[in-house]
């Protein structure tokens, strides 16, 4: 670790990717593959976060998400709060405006947010005193995500500079596509998209990939194959007629995979709907996913971002 | 009420062409004499050399009463109205309840004289409740001083409902204002379909949505001989069918508003839910097309397109804020912005601003001639200001400018004779 330098988060949250750096990202993610060690060692850092509260506060439900941040602040010493918050009450902002006044007056030093709205994390962040970390909203951006998806890729691959990734299925409603897309363009990696013309966002190229509606042409030569989840709900609104249709020209099996390089790696942000947009044969190939290491790596990523943010917290005091 | 005589002024009245120095003699609520003639016993107003002319006629307002007064009132409404130098407002039905009945178009009438202020000119639902479905009594709500009929910020969605309002409509000499907007397409969508709203993970509403209900309208103008007239106008290729319409004779006028000129879709930065709006901020080429319509009288009126709104329908995350921008007050200063960039001239500026709406409304406002209303804005051209949230007049502050510099500031509005500001 020679020449380490601290990471920094500029504006004192994790509200996206979009707008961060390459060198605050390769920082954030060395410090994220140090405690990826620490973790395997089974050491932990419990008075990082001492007297520290945080918060986790999920509008919508994500069991894998919120367990991940808080067995992070746990690793850390924190104090930790679950809010799950039911969309049902939630379908006016009032109160989340109303929930950012109330944890102010808490005193809350870190604020872990999931909303269904893109934007609602950003909106917090202005009313509260706490650091708002962006644990996914809406369609907008899902950064922790992307970071450990970055770290796992960076284990593998040894780099990201270079790399052909391919973001495979429902890219419009995905955050997890956009927050990826800005941190892989941003280190260098070419990125490819690939899905059926309803899903792809509108002027996707201007983002800076390159996009395919062909698994093949998508996938050849690709380093690393990313799927994304295909929600239940986008049938029903005729984006895509059926799942059976979706997955023969979409769904990543062994026979669209083997377009990609022989060595390339399979990953799922998770929960998977086996059968949709990915074969059971190619999720539990141990030998090219790494769907499983993807959830290790989220735990790193997220005890670097809260690590960050409390330190910032501590200058500002 | 005395004579009032004011002098040294810059007399400007778009309608006849008038643009020279002078002074005005108002008599009775009336223009008396522009020639400036000493009147005895008149109250003298030095104007210094700013500009004098006719009270600013605005085609396009939604306000919050009857029915959500904690947004705004008529009397506070009034008051940014006169700020802005408006005297003569047309308002939208589309409130609660909607203006489908004659005993309600009456009471806004009613209710705009009360304010001592304002003119207000209510359209008439165009359906019933404007839900779309039944034509409204377009007659007897003519005969209670409608002006034209619309649905408000709802499209009139069905073609054949559209053509019926059209067609029954030309029966009685009234305009029929649509939303331009083609519901299906648009959907939940909450910024323009593009980069902007794709990086912003917002859904997208594209802007084909607008020409697509332009074209349709356009065909039904041209089947009923009924006079569209297209409000908010934000697109490109919209304007471009409305001007070969317009070449083509039919009966087909349009307006736009000063965010539609001023302002691009990066003006929702970081969900800024204060330049949410309907339409949607539009691309860059989309705004110059505006301008360039503007220039070359395409467009036929600028109205503010004032939608109150208060903090808890705008401090929401942005697909679930509510659109909508304040317009009263700066719909003036942004629109010298153009004059100021020198894309239009002053007199043309002024015209969309007071002769051309009152002509499409058929109302005796917006000149400067003997015996007309003396109604009258005194404007300095090149005097600085900002708009800022929470210093703006009248109780709606949800302005899309917040915190752009102005040039251009109404110093004295006078309707029927009578200071109402400055």
């Amino acid at each position: 670790m020679s020449g380490f330098s601290y990471p920094i988060l500029p504006s004192g949250h994790l509200l996206a990717i979009e707008g961060l750096e390459p060198p605050h990202i390769s920082a954030l993610l060395d410090l994220a593959e140090s405690y990826a060690l620490l973790n395997r060692q089974g050491k932990t850092q419990r008075d990082l976060l001492k007297g520290r509260t945080l918060i986790n506060l999920f509008f919508e439900d994500s069991t894998r998400t919120r367990t991940s941040f808080e067995l992070a602040g746990k690793r850390l010493g924190a104090d930790i709060v679950n809010m799950s918050v039911s969309t049902s009450s939630v379908n006016k902002g009032e109160t989340l405006l109303d929930t950012a006044a109330t944890l102010n007056a808490m005193h809350t030093d870190l604020l872990v947010i999931r909303h269904a709205q893109s934007g609602a994390p950003a909106l917090l962040a202005q009313k509260v005193d706490a650091a708002v970390i962006n644990a996914g909203d809406g369609t907008h951006e899902h950064p922790t995500q992307a970071l450990l998806d970055a770290l796992t890729i960076r284990r593998r691959k040894g780099r990201l500079e270079n790399l052909v990734v391919a973001i495979c299925g429902d890219v419009l409603h995905s955050r997890v596509a956009r927050s990826n897309i800005h941190l892989l363009l941003a280190m260098g990696a070419r990125v490819r998209v690939v899905g059926p013309p309803t899903l792809m966002p509108s002027e996707c190229a201007r983002l800076g990939v390159e996009v395919h509606h062909d698994m093949r042409a998508g996938l050849d030569g690709a380093d690393v194959v990313m799927m994304l989840r295909l929600q239940r709900e986008r049938m029903n609104s005729g984006l895509v007629p059926s799942p059976r249709e979706f997955f023969r020209f979409y769904g990543l099996d062994a026979a669209k995979l083997s377009h990609a390089k022989p060595d390339a790696i399979v990953m799922h942000p998770g929960p998977m709907n086996r059968g949709v947009e990915i074969d059971s044969a190619v999720a539990d190939d141990a030998a090219r996913s790494v769907i499983g290491e993807q959830v290790e790596m989220g735990v790193a990523v997220r005890m670097a971002v809260l690590d960050v943010l409390a330190r910032a917290l501590r200058r500002n005091a | 009420m005395r004579d009032l005589l004011i002098t040294n002024a810059r007399l400007l009245d778009p309608a006849s062409g008038l643009d020279a120095p002078g002074a005005l003699l108002v008599s009775g609520g009336r223009i008396a004499s522009l020639k400036g003639a000493p009147a005895e016993g008149a109250e003298v107003l030095d104007a210094a050399g700013a500009i004098l002319c006719p009270g600013l006629v605005d085609m396009r307002a939604a306000l919050g009463e009857p029915g959500a007064e904690h947004r705004e009132t008529i009397a506070s409404a009034a008051q940014a109205a006169a700020a802005g130098g408006i005297t003569t407002l047309a308002v939208l039905p589309d409130t609660n309840p909607a203006l489908d009945d004659p005993a309600l178009v009456e009471f806004m009438i009613r209710r705009g004289e009360a304010t001592g202020s304002l003119t207000l000119l209510p359209y008439a639902a165009a359906t019933k409740g404007c839900a779309g479905k039944e034509l409204s009594e377009y007659g007897l709500l003519r005969e209670a001083g409608a002006v034209a009929f619309t649905d408000g910020t709802r499209a009139i969605a069905a073609a054949r409902t559209m053509r019926l309002a059209l067609s029954y409509a030309r029966g009685f000499g009234a305009m029929v204002v649509q939303h331009p907007e083609e519901p299906s397409l648009a959907g939940q969508g909450a910024a323009t379909e593009g980069e902007l709203a794709t990086r912003l993970g917002l859904p997208g509403l594209p802007a084909a949505a607008e020409a697509i209900m332009v074209a349709r309208d356009i065909a039904l103008a041209r089947l009923t001989g009924g006079h569209v007239h297209f409000a908010h106008v934000s697109t490109a290729a919209a304007l471009d069918l409305i001007r070969a319409a317009k070449d083509e004779g039919l009966r087909v006028t349009c307006d736009t508003a000063p965010p539609y000129f001023d302002l691009n879709e990066t003006a929702i930065g970081d969900f800024r839910t204060y330049a949410k709006l309907s339409p949607p901020l539009r691309a860059e080429s989309d705004r110059l097309a505006v301008v360039a319509a503007l220039a070359d009288g395409t467009i036929d009126a600028i109205a503010s397109d004032h939608q109150p709104r208060d903090a808890d329908d705008k401090r929401l995350p942005f697909a679930q804020a509510e659109a909508g921008g304040a317009g009263l007050a700066t719909l003036l200063g942004v629109t010298l912005a153009r004059v100021h960039g020198g894309d239009l001239t002053l007199r043309d500026a002024l015209a969309l601003l007071t002769c051309r709406p009152a002509a499409l409304l058929g109302v005796e406002a917006g000149r400067l001639a003997e015996g007309a209303p003396a109604d009258l804005c005194l404007v300095a051209p090149d005097r600085a200001w900002q708009v800022r949230d929470g210093a703006l007049p009248g109780k709606a502050q949800n302005s899309p400018f917040d915190g752009r510099a102005l040039e251009g500031r109404v110093l004295a509005t006078f309707k029927a004779g009578r200071r109402v500001f400055g």
